[in-house]
């Protein structure tokens, strides 16, 4: 019993348990799926396609983290992918045929990969703070998205595109297979080489690691590489779920979403020891909530709100300098530093 | 004058307890006014926890401490210094993008109707230095001077708080000859104001130098407490090492053997050497072969090792590997050669604290392999397995975290992790620094056994003794450039003592190389020079 | 005794001296100077450009359309000067500005609102200094619940914009106090603005708290073990940074004539850039209030000249992002310099 509280995931699993018992008792429809055409449908089913852009961009994010690192621009890199697909599309004679779509997701998704090596080149090579190097084009990229689409929001009319966001295969929203595949792809990636434990060594300890002979360099370009793809991946699904390219809409406040997401999972921002697991708990768990939230009515502006305070709660509990804390803080403020047992 | 000086500081039955480990076992100790009382022993003994259960940064967990009179307790470091306790870390604790002055001043500033008047306050500064014999421009930034100047600045700002204990944390590591004797000369003038001054080096000459008093400490208990004058220099390492002298025996005449040296050497290194860092060296090692680097800190025994390794990128000179020209500018040019490194700092550069006891031992082998052909379980649990019995590491839990390891079981497994690498040049720089005793002599024991085998072996320790005990051969740095290479078979510790001092300019030619008692009581004369 | 003076070597010449001195004594200073000259040269290259860009009217609106971020800025310096960040205050002055127009509506005297305004200001910043100090939460991630939060309370007051009618309030902006017709003149936010610098400057250079965020900022380790307050002193930078954000709602609303919930989106970010460009490391302990007003008229001239071009605002963006870039890379590059001689 006692592994089992101690494990990695179990609050952050526990949180989304009660999250979902929660749900289900203010409204039961909450677990109900219905079966219409084939397809299932029902607020489960939502939560698993809506998802799916938070999910790619918060799998990057944990890769970034993991090397002490931090991704600003996953927000702009949607923009600028869902810009230049759209783009690609409206321009060409044959925005319905499939070989069109897939040449304008592989240019978007192209260019995101190019911005994520940008990323990575600045912090890995150059050796700029990856909040400063990133920030960088979270600024800048909106702006660049805003250029390409010449400051309107781009729409098109593509069966094929609307597919990737809208469409279902075997009753499941194709996006919940994106997902999927993503998850897999980066997990095995991870975990089946050996890329896994060196990111966490890369991120624990640098210099020990370039000592011991780690190429600390060229993982963490990857990290900011493979942030930068997934992020496009998302900007993909985001513009076709509203069939438009919206350069200031797309991925707002992502980048936080995502942050929160690793967080909750129990990676820590200090890098090192990642999971994947706690991600995609986290990410789901964050859906859940917007989804709570608007059941609740509450308008989607406030919902950061409730984000917040589940973030502390979650941040507090984790944290271990909670316990027997009031006494502490009143000695604290009163100049006591010192240590009672060494740490 | 015949009466001990008046007490400041009385510790009586000092325990300090950590998760697992006693660190400090019912341990005594006194201050003095007007003394320079000396806490001796190895690596290990307690003398660090002792200093931070004085100066408030650990609690004690059983005992009292006694200042001027009072029973005190110290629960933050403010307290201490309220006490009249001021330390000077070997770190030299200031904030360097300061200035000098306001370093000194630095929560005592003069005020003027409740805003800081700095003319006052650097001309403060400015006395509160000269009172030290230190002249220089206080509004010039502290990161601007020499450590040696920072550790003064350091003292002065003591003198600020009007301090009645002074604790001196391994002040000389970073200094040079001229300026240990400016420091002894700041510290020699501070006692005969009636200052107690607590002092905390290995270096066994500047004991003798500078102490009026001794005390022992070895595995967190006291050994003894003596005057400087009663107690000779080989009854101090005695009393210091205790029983593992005979195992220490062992390993040095294990030692005394004899290299060959007919074929190309593993690593020769010619004009290596970078700007502002380390001037050209030549060095060579053979197969089976200890080379041991000699040197105060500061002297370019690190530089001269990474430089080697490739950790830091050399400007000048050529290396070669068993005859072959090699170019070596970053660590994986040096592992593709099979040169293994471990670095002095174990904690910034060696261990990876959340990753597993297992985890960190394979990292080399992982790394040799590169990303995507991962250990498989079989053969991590085969190396781990060989490590955990050959080095006698504790717990031998493969599974637990490396950073709950005690030093010592750290330190082997990071050599664990180089071996398992097979490398054919292995590099130490200070494999046995911070370690409690039994782990060092395992770890020197380990070392002379593989050179024995075959394994050619660099070998950097501020401790001469081990430097002399397993070398072959020593080369002896000093101001960044090598100024001797020396057999070391047969060879006394005091010999080396006098090589490196003998370049500097400001030791009389003269001086004789062992120790004598001096005649007087400590604090009216300087007692001999110790090399 | 002899004396230990710190060149026992030959001098250089005196003139060599005189700068080595220099530049050891205020070495802090160098980046300030460097984007002064920043901000002269794009004053005159605009001058040139345009032919008309010194003129009193524009110089007098590069102060008071920015005295909002000014303000920011100086709360921020605080807290990165310690080696903190606060990613909160964009939506702290949002959600103080939306509160006192609420309040201003329902007839509260503004003796009263503005009060409550800057403590609120003060709260939140006090509960992320207390996430950071005693919960061992990071600052990014404290600072970033606490932007989420204040976001969604701004919503809560009302989810579309309040017009601010209170007579007082509409005074700070509208006076206008011009030495003849035709010079330069300010508002009163203007002077609050300045007010603000110039408190900040006194607090930094001559107390004892200033000279302890320094410390801190430089080592924080060492600043402990000097015996500083460093606990207290991490706490009071975040509610100086709250303080500064309450203002900023205060002045901010007064410009606008009402108060908006998606106000100050990206704000934070537009004051962490003009305190880096400003000469202050983001690694703490070096920087200084003075170099942050300059960081915030480089800001405000970029945004002048975008507007004289007719160009899109978005390019402002764009460029801060790049000049944010050149200048990072130039503290790395003077940092890697002097630490490579260090070894």
């Amino acid at each position: 019993m006692k592994a089992i509280l101690k494990h990695r995931l179990f609050w952050p699993v526990a949180a989304l348990l009660a999250l979902i018992v929660i749900n289900t008792i203010a409204r039961p429809s909450f677990l109900s799926i219905t079966v219409q055409n084939g397809q299932l449908y029902g607020p489960m089913i939502d939560i698993l396609r809506n998802s799916a852009p938070l999910m790619l961009v918060a799998l990057g994010m944990t890769l970034v983290i993991a090397t002490r690192g931090i991704d600003l621009s996953v927000g702009a890199i949607m923009a600028v992918s869902g810009a230049v697909a759209l783009t690609f599309i409206s321009g060409s004679s044959d925005p319905d045929g499939l070989p069109t779509v897939i040449i304008a997701v592989l240019l978007g998704v192209g260019v995101a990969l190019v911005l994520g090596v940008w990323n990575g080149f600045l912090v890995a090579v150059v050796g700029i703070q990856p909040i400063i190097a990133t920030l960088v084009l979270m600024l800048a990229g909106r702006g660049v998205a805003l250029l390409i689409t010449g400051g309107f929001i781009t729409t098109i009319n593509s069966e094929p595109y609307r597919f990737m966001a809208q469409g279902y295969v075997f009753g499941l929203p194709f996006a919940f297979y994106v997902s999927v595949v993503a998850i897999v792809v980066v997990a095995l990636l991870e975990r089946r080489t050996a890329l896994g434990v060196l990111t966490e060594a890369v991120g624990i300890n640098p210099e020990a690691s370039r000592l011991a002979g780690v190429r600390s360099r060229g993982i963490i370009w990857g990290a900011y590489a493979a942030s930068g793809l997934l992020a496009g991946l998302a900007g993909i699904l985001y513009s076709s779920n509203i069939m438009a390219a919206d350069a200031n809409a797309a991925g707002l406040y992502i980048e936080l979403d995502a942050i929160l997401a690793v967080v909750l999972g129990g990676t820590s921002l200090m890098g090192g020891k990642f999971s994947l697991a706690g991600t995609v708990v986290g990410v789901f768990t964050i859906q859940t909530l917007k989804s709570t939230i608007t059941f609740l009515g509450v308008p989607p502006a406030v919902s950061p709100l409730f984000l917040a305070i589940v973030v502390v709660i979650v941040v507090l509990v984790q944290s271990p300098r909670t316990r027997g804390h009031l006494a502490r803080a009143l000695r604290t403020l009163s100049r006591d530093d010192s240590k009672a047992v060494a740490s | 004058m015949t009466e001990a000086p008046s007490a400041v500081v009385e510790m009586r039955d000092i325990s300090v307890v950590f998760p697992g480990v006693k660190a400090l076992d019912g341990v005594d100790f006194t201050l003095r006014a007007g003394e320079v009382h000396t806490l001796m022993g190895e690596n290990g003994a307690g003398k660090s926890t002792l200093i931070k259960a004085l100066t408030g940064v650990y609690a004690i967990s059983g005992g009292t401490i006694t200042v001027q009179g009072r029973e005190r307790v110290f629960r933050s470091t403010a307290d201490a210094q309220s006490a009249g306790i001021s330390t000077v870390y070997q770190e030299v604790n200031l904030c360097t993008n300061l200035s000098v002055g306001e370093n000194v001043m630095l929560g005592h500033e003069v005020r003027r109707f409740g805003r800081i008047d700095w003319r006052a306050t650097h001309r403060e500064a400015a006395r509160h230095l000269a009172a030290l014999g230190v002249d220089i421009d206080t509004h010039s930034a502290l990161s601007s001077h020499s450590i040696a100047l920072q550790q003064l600045v350091a003292i002065s700002r003591a003198m600020v708080t009007d301090a009645r204990v002074l604790v001196l944390d391994e002040p000389t590591s970073s200094l040079d000859r001229g300026e240990v004797e400016q420091l002894f000369a700041v510290v020699r003038d501070l006692r005969d104001r009636g200052v107690a001054i607590l002092f905390v080096t290995h270096f066994l000459d500047q004991v003798y130098e500078i102490s009026d008093r001794l005390t022992v400490l070895r595995n967190g208990r006291l050994i003894g407490e003596h005057l400087a004058a009663d107690l000779p220099r080989g009854e101090l390492i005695s009393q210091m090492i205790g029983r593992e002298l005979d195992e220490l025996e062992a390993i040095s005449r294990a030692a005394e053997r004899e290299v060959d040296r007919t074929a190309a050497p593993v690593l020769r290194a010619t004009g290596i050497g970078r700007k502002g860092m380390l001037e050209p060296v030549d060095v060579e090692v053979y197969d089976g072969e200890v080379v041991g680097i000699a040197g105060l800190l500061g002297s370019g025994r690190t530089e001269l090792v990474r430089l080697l390794y490739g950790a830091d990128r050399p400007d000048t000179g050529e290396t070669e590997v068993r005859g072959a020209s090699a170019r070596i500018t970053n660590p994986r040019h040096a592992i593709d050669r099979r040169i293994a490194f471990s670095s002095e700092d174990r904690r910034a550069e060696g261990v990876i604290g959340d990753l597993t006891v297992a985890e960190n031992m394979v990292l080399g082998v992982q790394a040799q392999r590169g990303a995507l052909r991962k250990i498989g379980r079989a053969e991590q649990d085969a190396i781990v397995a060989e490590y955990m019995t050959a080095l006698g590491i504790r717990p031998a839990n493969p599974n637990a975290l490396l950073r709950n390891l005690s030093g010592g079981n750290q330190q082997k497994v990071l050599l664990a992790r180089w071996l398992a690498t097979a490398p054919q040049l292995l590099i130490l720089d200070e494999p046995t620094r911070g370690i409690d005793v039994g782990a060092k002599a395992d770890i020197q024991r380990k070392v002379a056994e593989l050179s024995a085998q075959g394994l050619a072996v660099v070998f950097i320790s501020s401790e001469l003794e081990e430097v002399v005990r397993i070398s072959q051969r020593i080369a002896v740095m000093r101001d960044r450039r090598k100024i001797s290479e020396l057999d070391a078979i047969g060879i006394h510790v005091d010999d080396l003592v006098d090589v490196i001092a003998q370049e500097s300019p400001l030791i009389a030619p003269e001086t004789t190389s062992s120790h004598q008692k001096p005649e007087t009581t400590p604090s009216h004369k300087k007692p001999e020079n110790a090399a | 005794m002899s004396t230990l003076t710190a060149e026992p070597a030959a001098p250089a010449s005196p003139l060599a001296e005189t700068v080595r001195r220099f530049r050891s004594r205020h070495a802090a200073w160098i980046p300030v100077f460097a984007a002064l000259v920043i901000f002269l040269v794009m004053l005159v290259g605009a001058q040139a450009y345009f032919g008309n860009f010194l003129t009193p009217r524009v110089l007098s609106a590069l102060l008071l359309d920015n005295a909002y971020l000014l303000i920011l800025a100086v709360g921020m310096t605080f807290v990165i000067l310690t080696g903190g960040i606060d990613l909160s205050v964009g939506a702290v002055m949002a959600f103080t500005g939306m509160l006192g127009a609420s309040l201003l509506g329902q007839g509260l005297p503004t003796a009263v609102v503005v009060p409550v305004m800057v403590i609120l200001g003060a709260g939140m910043g006090l509960a992320v200094g207390i996430m950071v100090q005693f919960f061992d939460v990071q600052p990014f991630i404290a600072s970033l619940a606490a932007m989420f939060a204040a976001r969604g309370l701004a919503f809560m007051v009302s989810l579309s914009s309040i017009k601010v009618e209170d007579p007082t309030i509409l005074w700070l902006q509208s006076t206008r106090l011009q030495g003849a017709p035709g010079t330069f003149y300010l508002t009163p936010t203007g002077i609050i603005a300045l007010l603000v610098v110039l408190t900040g400057i006194l607090v930094l250079q001559y107390t004892r708290f200033g000279r302890t965020v320094y410390a801190i900022g430089g080592n924080e380790q060492s600043a402990r073990l000097m015996g500083l307050p460093v606990v207290r002193t991490k706490l009071l930078v975040y509610v100086i940074s709250g303080v500064c954000a309450g203002l900023a709602g205060v002045v901010f609303t007064a410009y606008t004539g009402a108060a908006y919930p998606l106000t100050g989106v990206g704000t934070e970010l537009d004051t962490i850039a003009a305190v880096v460009i400003g000469g202050t490391l983001l690694s703490g302990g070096s920087g200084f209030v003075l170099g942050s007003m300059i960081g915030v008229f480089v800001y405000g001239t970029i945004k002048t000249v975008i507007s004289f071009l007719g160009a899109e605002q978005s390019w402002t963006r764009i460029i801060i992002g790049v000049i944010l870039l050149a200048f990072v890379v130039m503290q790395r590059l003077i940092v890697t310099r002097t630490g490579a001689n260090r070894r």
